[in-house]
């Protein structure tokens, strides 16, 4: 059997082979010289419904996309920090990621996804989409070519939404409701937004396919999402200062139960994160769905393992950890690297935020509560870095000469001078989360305050900013 | 009447219950209880920070019986809950001047 089927195979392309260019004969031997207008119609017409199916095929796996996304945030990130936290103050954890859900998108529609997508100066958009004038059905050739512009306005939107929820993991168990919703008002206007348009907008500083000024790769949101999240949540832990007790108080997680399945749903979700930044169904976005896979998962070993030689043993809690720092790590290669740079990435992502969040932590004393800073800020980094190491033109052809022949893209590609762009990139987003988010902070202080009182915080926020209580297990 | 306090592992408690069936204590309060003599606690490692938990959970048993049955109670609850490893728990015994039944105030033995 095993001898016969290549000749099966082969018996088989040359029957149709055979066939082929008869087929093709005809067709210009008919069209040409009658050129018929019913012909001309007909090959119109077929062209417009090729393009509609490659359109349909894509907006189904956007939409798909956009949704999983959102996923991460809810559930995913609510149920993985709240699990994280104590008891009294599970749901106001909760709250915090599920409330973005909401207010980001009143944002997004009114002018945040003008700001970021809308062509403007070299770091925002101006008001061109305001109200989301002109985002309707037709694409945007621009950014993606086959889904309908609202398409991509909503599934940017997800990006907008869970980006500042990761930064709720810095100021847990300690901050006002209304100066977080402020906090994140401002936030989502002067950090994420300007940072966005410089990655991803025409014409954005950073942007490595539409006329940036210094092309950083970033796929799916390493620097974006990641970085400009993570360094923000420390400056939070900074400024907003330990939460009363810490450390001598003990404050283990209330039920990690519920932060593996939340990790679970983050893992998942984070096909749509990644993969579905190809914005089309193609093969690009199988390649990245893999790398995505393959990062989370050498870093939850890696990981794992770190932690059963340090301390005898392997954790749940440090197995999930180490997936979602694998999967921040991958998400600006996504798209750039091979399946084995993948598994590099993530191994190596997850033993760096392990030491981050044992050792780092722990010598500097400050209070990132959930690791915000530790797994995304420092996994982002990682992970944009990595990319201008492990970037393949092979995988993804990104930049282009005049010609049209794709360059080298990544160091191992043959193009070293992308490192560095890779560290300029990495370094805009840090200063500006680093200075954004201090002077946001500042102004939220000075408005509403930003932690609640005393006792308040030993009460719990669920009783104090929302009047109920996680589990009435007496009812 | 004795009171028979005696506080067990959580994983010996459904023993201990049968074996004080079997020697014919019929009333008996159970609490789950937290505390730590000898035993001190464990450490849990939560992303490298250690805590250590040195109220463990117990099992807390309270009978009263008659004089008599005292002794044969006491037998089967260390028989029962014995593992020998340390954490094993402590029996307290003490003296009872009076039980009431509330339903009809029977008093003395006739009450347990």
């Amino acid at each position: 059997m095993r001898r016969i089927l290549p000749q099966l195979v082969l018996g088989l392309v040359v029957f149709f082979g055979l066939l082929a260019p008869a087929g093709f004969a005809q067709a210009p031997a008919n069209a040409r010289p009658a050129a018929s207008a019913q012909v001309q119609d007909r090959i119109a017409k077929l062209e417009q419904q090729v393009a509609e199916a490659r359109s349909s095929g894509d907006n189904a796996w956007m939409l798909v996309c956009a949704a999983l996304v959102l996923m991460m945030t809810g559930p995913g990130l609510v149920l993985f920090y709240g699990g994280l936290v104590r008891k009294k103050n599970v749901l106001a954890t909760m709250m915090q990621s599920f409330i973005l859900m909401a207010l980001i998108t009143l944002l997004w529609a009114l002018f945040g996804y003008s700001l970021v997508f809308h062509e403007g100066n070299r770091f925002i958009g101006n008001f061109g989409y305001l109200f989301l004038r002109g985002v309707g059905p037709v694409p945007n050739a621009d950014y993606a070519a086959t889904i309908p512009q609202q398409t991509f306005m909503v599934y940017q939107l997800m990006f907008a939404i869970i980006t500042p929820a990761l930064i709720t993991g810095a100021f847990a168990e300690r901050m006002k409701f209304s100066a977080m919703l402020l906090f994140m008002i401002l936030w989502s206007v002067i950090v994420y937004d300007p940072m966005a348009h410089m990655v991803w907008g025409k014409g954005g500083f950073l942007n490595a396919s539409l006329g940036g000024a210094i092309p950083t790769l970033d796929f799916a949101g390493g620097t974006v999402v990641h970085v400009t999240s993570g360094v923000s949540a420390l400056v939070c832990a900074l400024y907003l200062g330990k939460r009363l007790g810490f450390p001598k108080e003990p404050m283990p997680p209330h039920s990690v139960v519920l932060s593996v399945v939340g990790a679970c749903l983050l893992w998942v979700g984070w096909f749509g994160f990644n993969a579905g930044s190809a914005l089309t169904a193609g093969s690009l976005a199988t390649s990245a769905f893999v790398a995505t896979h393959f990062g989370a998962a050498a870093a939850a070993l890696g990981w794992a393992a770190a932690e059963w030689f340090r301390n005898g043993k392997a954790s749940a809690l440090g197995a999930i950890s180490g997936a979602v720092a694998g999967l921040v790590a991958i998400t600006p290669a996504a798209g750039f690297v091979g399946p084995m740079s993948a598994l590099l990435i993530g191994a190596i992502a997850g033993v760096v935020c392990f030491l981050m969040v044992t050792k780092v932590k722990g010598k500097f004393g400050y209070d990132d509560s959930l690791d915000a800073f530790g797994v995304h800020g420092a996994g982002g980094s990682i992970g944009a870095l990595l990319t201008g190491i492990f970037a393949l033109r092979a995988v993804n052809p990104v930049f282009k000469d005049a010609q049209g022949t794709a360059k080298a893209v990544g160091l191992i590609d043959g193009n070293p001078g992308q490192v560095l762009n890779q560290v300029v990139g990495i370094a805009i987003a840090w200063v500006l989360a680093l200075v954004g988010t201090f002077v946001i902070l500042k102004v939220v202080d000075w408005v509403v305050g930003l932690r609640v009182a005393g006792e308040h915080e030993v009460q719990g926020l669920d009783l104090s900013q929302h009047g109920e209580e996680g589990y009435n297990l007496e009812a | 009447m004795k009171k028979i306090e005696a506080i067990v592992q959580p994983s010996r408690f459904e023993a201990v219950k049968s074996a004080l069936h079997e020697v014919g204590v019929e009333g008996m309060t159970v609490t789950e209880v937290r505390g730590h003599g000898r035993q001190k606690g464990h450490t849990e490692v939560y992303r490298g920070s250690e805590y250590t938990v040195d109220l463990l959970a117990k099992i807390k048993i309270e009978m009263v019986v008659s004089d008599g049955l005292a002794g044969s109670a006491i037998q089967a609850i260390l028989r029962a809950a014995k593992t020998g490893k340390i954490g094993d728990g402590k029996i307290f015994v003490t003296h009872v001047d009076e039980a009431i039944r509330i339903r009809n105030e029977d008093r003395g033995e006739a009450a347990l």
